[in-house]
């Protein structure tokens, strides 16, 4: 008698792999070695399937879905790399690029940002669409950390990490469409907000220089993220 | 314990007090009426009647929508006359006229055999115009709530969700998923409880299908939604209405209201051990909040953001548990299938597209309003025979469906049947029942352009290629609709819509190039016409001088 989840055998890029079924093509793609490109996903953070990135192509499946919330089945065929799965990719850069200011020389997180790895592993040196130049303000309220719209790519990491992690959600989302952005509380200066505990998780796993610690210059943030996996790991061993 | 014996004793009694009148005089108190002061034109005859004496002989009624909404406020006397664009003032001369023996008054009469009332089948709109919605008495004297309890005494829920399945009745929501299929797979789901949700936020621009009905015909929604909720195993429903919609939310309470007064909702209904009862939920009147999962986030208190399926709601719907989501128009259908049998609803319609479908008639044709018709009537007998054609001499050019989701359909594909099949080869979509019609003095950009700054304002902002992608699409269409895009913008929309098509996360964004991909399918030279010739063919589109003389 089975009482645990089922185990699936599927093939990503032809290669015959074994998962469980509640594990998603992403986590299944990594433990065989085999790369995803992501950004709005975190291990360790409730996948939402946001950024796009992660599109993989399924056998069957008209339109490609984010490996990242896509649970395995059996005999799946996936496929995570083609032309057609790379032009979509770079196009969603381009977007997030053209969407806001991302102005990398004068950045604190220039040298260690998501955004700008996919961008170099893509060879993105140009955009095809215009650049929108909002405006957008800068929350510098706070006593250690500032939060700089112009560098928001609105995956929400900082919300759920607050929210799952911390427990504090401080941060949420605010208006819609382009004109969605991060809030802490309802909508004050992050400063004054009731609900911060100051812990900083929001800004190491903020994976552009939208979040950042006060007093670092440009090329001088770095995010470290080895909390993340040791919080899950003990909840995990608190649940057993 | 209410039984199918106290049905038929109220029926009888509604019958008597009717045929004691000797006239019946029916207004219309929908929205598009009541916004006409269809209100005072009813107080003004109710005073007449008392005026003249004729109380108990006249019987003035307010009814729901009788579709012709351009001509309102409506007032019917018995069967056969139709009273257009009636004033209260107008009440002196009508209560007048039938103290004289029934004579109709000529300066307001309709046409009520005009093909727009006799090509209509209807099915979901059959009360509508008849009952009051604010009487249950009514409702029920036309068969109302006779299927809930039928079914409950005799049906298993498993008879219910075959019979449902016979009759091949699709999802009116806009995606025309088997109603049946859905309802059986809710009721395979296991969870400790289920719910039941109709989807009232219709907010597509320019469709109020849901909104007349629900104002016209409340009961038959709640009946529809009982009855799926036992079909499925669910004990507790959800009406998600627009905030947008008072008057909607005003009648669904009043009529929830009367059902539990009179034990057709709430525990054990009918004495079985099936128990029932309905929430209102008002939405804020975000679009996105129509798609399924959005609607789920946002009645449970979250930022009404769609989530990726599956999990389906059918599996893991409102706080996790299994969820039956349906649109109002397909709870609507529901009663009279199980009145009339599977059988009968496929009877109508097409081979894949069964029964009949609402349609909010719109734009260029003479009869704007509310129609009903049997799935498969070509587009030609939609438009030129209930609408009456297109009117000041004007030509007519496309048919715009499925709202900002959907796609325009040209002149040379008149003769298209309306069923879902057919409108999604051409490129449109059944949608929810918005159907534009427009003339030679639309201009295709235009159009799409229109859509897409819909689209772009309302997408959640959830996924990048529709939050982002909108706006660039937007941007380049306002370029050609002002005569500075180049044919590279052309080849960059393309790119666009192919992208935010496939890679979105919702329904929103994965349908929001259609408007632009259909009218390029189309309309290709008005597109070309703008990038090269800098002009506009219908002279909507303001052309920058300084530019012309360059192209
Ligand atoms: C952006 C978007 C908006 C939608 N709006 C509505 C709506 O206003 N009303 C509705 O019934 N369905 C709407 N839908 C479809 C629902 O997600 C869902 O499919 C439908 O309520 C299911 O009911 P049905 O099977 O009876 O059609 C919308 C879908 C999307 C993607
Ligand atoms: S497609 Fe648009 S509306 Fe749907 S989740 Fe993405 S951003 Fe939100």
């Amino acid at each position: 008698m089975i009482t645990g989840p089922r185990i699936k055998t599927l093939t990503i890029d032809d290669k015959p792999v074994g998962a469980r079924e509640d594990e998603t093509i992403l986590t299944i793609a990594r433990e065989n070695g085999i790369r995803i490109p992501t950004l709005c996903h975190l291990e360790g953070l409730t996948p939402i399937g946001g950024c796009r990135l992660c599109l993989v192509e399924v056998k069957g499946i008209a339109r490609p879905v984010a490996a990242c919330v896509t649970s395995v089945q059996e005999g799946m065929e996936v496929t995570t790399d083609s032309p057609r799965l790379t032009q979509y990719r770079r196009m969603v850069l381009e977007l997030l690029f053209s969407e806001r200011n991302h102005v990398c020389s004068v950045c604190v997180s220039n040298g260690g940002c998501d955004l700008q790895d996919l961008a170099q592993e893509f060879g993105l040196t140009h955009l095809t669409v215009p650049y929108q130049y909002p405006r957008h303000k800068v929350d510098a309220s706070h006593p250690w950390f500032t939060l700089d719209h112009n560098r928001c790519i609105l995956c929400t990491r900082c919300v759920r990490v607050c929210d799952e992690i911390e427990g504090a959600h401080t941060w949420d989302l605010f208006g819609r469409g382009m004109q969605a952005r991060v809030i802490t509380d309802l909508n004050q200066p992050w400063g004054s907000s009731q609900t911060c505990t100051g812990c900083g998780k929001c800004v190491h796993v903020c994976p552009t220089g939208a979040l950042s610690e006060k007093g670092k210059s440009v090329r001088e943030m770095r995010k470290s993220r080895e909390f993340l996996p040791y919080l899950r790991l003990m909840r995990q061993g608190r649940q057993v | 314990m209410i039984t199918l014996e106290d049905l038929t004793e109220i029926a009888a009694k509604e019958q008597e007090t009717r045929s004691a009148a000797d006239h019946h005089v029916h207004v219309c108190v929908a929205a598009s009426c009541l916004s006409l002061k269809s209100d005072l034109v009813k107080e003004s005859l109710e005073k007449e009647v008392k005026q003249n004496g004729l109380a108990g002989k006249v019987a003035v009624k307010g009814v729901g929508c009788m579709g012709l909404c351009m001509a309102g406020p409506l007032v019917t006397v018995g069967d056969g006359v139709l009273y257009q664009n009636v004033t209260p003032e107008d009440g002196i001369d009508i209560v007048k006229g039938l103290a004289e023996g029934a004579r109709p008054i000529s300066r307001l009469e309709g046409d009520s055999k005009a093909p727009f009332f006799t090509k209509q089948v209807k099915v979901v709109l059959e009360n509508c115009g008849k009952i009051d919605p604010e009487r249950v008495e009514d409702y029920i004297a036309a068969d109302g709530y006779r299927a809930l309890l039928e079914t409950l005494e005799n049906k298993t829920p498993v008879d219910v969700c075959h019979e449902i399945q016979k009759s091949g009745l699709r999802g009116r929501g806009g995606g025309g998923y088997p109603t049946g299929l859905k309802w059986s797979t809710v009721l395979k789901s296991t969870g400790a409880r289920k719910y039941v949700i109709c989807n009232a936020d219709e907010g597509d621009p320019g469709a109020f299908m849901d909104r007349s009905l629900l104002e016209s015909d409340p009961h038959r929604v709640i009946e529809g939604m009982a009855i799926g909720a036992y079909a499925v195993g669910a004990s507790h429903g959800y009406l998600y209405v627009r905030a947008e919609y008072p008057l909607a939310v005003k009648r669904l309470k009043a009529a929830i209201k009367q059902a539990e007064r009179l034990g057709l909702l709430g525990t054990n209904i009918h004495g079985t051990p099936f128990s029932f009862t309905v929430d209102v939920r008002l939405g804020a009147g975000a679009f996105v909040c129509g798609e399924e999962t959005a609607l789920i986030a946002s009645i449970e208190g979250g930022r009404g953001t769609p989530r990726p399926r599956p999990p389906y709601p059918a599996e893991e719907g409102l706080w996790g548990y299994p969820t039956l989501i349906n649109n109002v128009e397909t709870f609507a259908n529901i009663a009279p299938i199980l009145r009339n049998g599977g059988a009968w609803f496929a009877s109508l319609g097409t081979a894949k597209s069964k029964g009949t479908k609402v349609f909010a008639l719109a734009g260029r044709v003479r009869n704007t309003g509310l129609i009903e018709v049997p799935m498969g009537m070509p587009l030609r007998e939609i438009i030129e025979d209930i609408g009456g054609g297109v009117p000041d001499g004007r030509t007519f050019k496309a048919v715009q469906t499925g709202g900002p989701s959907g796609g325009c359909i040209p002149a040379p594909l008149l003769d298209m049947p309306v069923d879902y099949e057919s409108l999604a080869q051409a490129g449109s979509m059944m949608g929810s029942g918005g159907m534009i019609v427009m003339d030679d003095s639309s201009c295709m950009p235009d159009v799409a352009k229109f859509f897409m700054e819909f689209c772009r304002t309302e997408s959640c902002g959830k996924c990048t290629p529709c939050r982002v992608g909108t706006v660039h699409m937007h941007q380049i269409l306002q370029k050609i609709c002002s005569g500075r895009a180049t044919e590279a913008d052309l080849a960059l929309l393309l790119d666009l819509c192919d992208v935010v098509k496939n890679t979105s996360l919702c329904g929103l964004g994965q349908t929001s190039p259609n408007p632009v991909l259909s009218t390029l399918r189309y309309f290709k030279d008005e597109y070309t016409r703008h990038v090269i010739d800098k002009k506009c063919g219908a002279s909507v589109c303001k052309i920058r001088k300084d530019e012309e003389v360059h192209g």
